[in-house]
């Protein structure tokens, strides 16, 4: 690298560090106690853990636009991707091994995400942790060439990518059409909309998380790369 | 000097190398190291400032959540893409990059 | 704050330096998954327990799978060398 790239890498970084300190030092004092404003409107909300509540209930529009950012990540994957052969793709390593740890630990992973979706309402856990750790498990289950069935059709697996954000926009628009703000729930149905609302979008973050590493192009390569995982196929 | 305090002042520090980095290197993949790493900083700058002198917020805990998965999700996206651009190219770097 | 606190801000910050400015590309995405690591213990220490399982599962796992499954496509891409460019983009 050049030296004049390094100076100028240096002097920036060194501004920037500056200005971050400068305004770390002045920063204004807060003028909100946002803990005890969550504190006191937790009764109205769909959960007890107040991230839980303010993922899902105080501030879902984040969320909501979070889980289309998600999904628009995997929409332009799709759109990358490249002509794949028909059939189940050879992502895997064989090993005996790999699949007698994995058939073991699946079932205990399958659990742990259970367990912190449903922890959520009251302790720390919740959809995106969830999400992460199914997402995980699916990752193990391919590195050892294993395949989810049911998720050999293609729309099925759209289906549950959708499902997240479906849910949620019709968590935030079906308030609207009764009369109130939108994503402003009742408190007597909040309970029941934030475990809806979990519940989809943990599969599809953990969907989403997977396809985004199943999409990276390409599986099968051309003629300059020679994989042991790709054996001849005829004609091609 | 409180903890949290202290560990914003370890986000800035980490903002600053992930800037240097992402100046100083050409090749994609540790650009987008040096992106995480910047965002790690920020995270930490975000909460560990909120929380400083009071105790812990649920507000931009939150926030921190979700920056989490969108940056997990921004950064598949990237290495996506440059897969493609590796595939195409043969390079690591992008040619208009001196 | 305490001098595990102390302790753990150096560590975030050498793991970030290495990952960083290692010149070997697979070490320096091991040390970006120790960093994620050590960044989940920093969560704890924030008190943000959530954000620390997140950071656990999805920082340091998934991303880590992500970056290294990528960096054996760089390498085996140029493992023969009949592309004639070396192993230039793997390094």
């Amino acid at each position: 690298m050049s030296r004049l790239r390094l100076a100028a890498a240096a002097t920036a970084a060194l501004g920037f560090a500056l200005a971050l300190a400068l305004a770390v030092i002045e920063r204004p004092a807060a003028v909100l106690n946002l803990p005890a404003l969550v504190e006191a409107e937790i009764a109205g909300a769909g959960a007890l853990h107040p991230i839980t509540a303010v993922l899902l209930d105080f501030r879902s529009f984040d969320t909501l636009l979070e889980v289309g950012v998600l999904l628009l990540a995997v929409i332009v994957a799709y759109a990358l991707r490249e002509a794949q052969p028909d059939g189940p793709d050879r992502m895997g390593l064989d090993t005996p091994l790999l699949r007698a740890v994995i058939s073991l630990l699946l079932p205990l992973m399958l659990l742990v995400g259970a367990y912190v979706l449903w922890a959520g309402a009251t302790r720390p856990g919740g959809a995106f942790q969830a999400g992460a750790i199914l997402a995980a498990s699916g990752l193990a289950l391919r590195l050892a060439g294993l395949r989810v069935g049911g998720l050999d059709r293609a729309w099925r697996v759209h289906a549950l990518l959708a499902l997240g954000l479906a849910v949620f926009v019709a968590a935030a628009v079906l308030p609207a059409l009764a009369g109130h703000a939108m994503l402003d729930h009742p408190a007597t149905l909040a309970k029941t909309i934030v475990i809806v609302v979990e519940i989809a979008l943990t599969v599809s973050i953990a969907l989403g998380l997977l396809a985004l590493f199943r999409l990276a192009p390409p599986q099968v390569d051309g003629p300059v790369f020679e994989d042991r995982r790709s054996k001849p196929r005829g004609g091609a | 000097m409180s903890t949290a305090l202290f560990h914003a002042c370890i986000g800035i520090l980490l903002c600053t190398m992930g800037l240097f980095a992402f100046i100083v290197h050409r090749h994609l993949l540790r650009r987008l190291l040096a992106f995480n790493v910047m965002g790690s900083g920020c995270f930490l700058l975000l909460v560990g400032l909120a929380q400083d002198g009071r105790g812990p917020d649920p507000v931009p805990q939150a926030l921190v959540l979700t920056g989490i998965v969108v940056a997990v999700a921004s950064t598949a996206l990237a290495l996506v893409i440059f897969r493609r651009w590796y595939r195409v190219s043969g390079e690591g770097q992008l040619p208009e990059d001196v | 704050m305490s001098p595990f606190d102390l302790l753990l801000g150096f560590a975030v910050c050498a793991t970030a330096a290495l990952a960083l400015l290692s010149r070997e590309l697979f070490r320096a995405i091991v040390m970006f998954i120790v960093f994620g690591l050590c960044m989940a213990l920093v969560w704890v220490r924030l008190e943000a327990p959530d954000i620390a399982l997140a950071e656990a599962a999805i920082g340091a796992g998934i991303t880590g799978v992500l970056l290294l499954d990528t960096l054996g496509y760089l390498r085996r891409r140029y493992r023969k060398p009949a592309n004639g460019q070396g192993g230039e983009g793997a390094r």
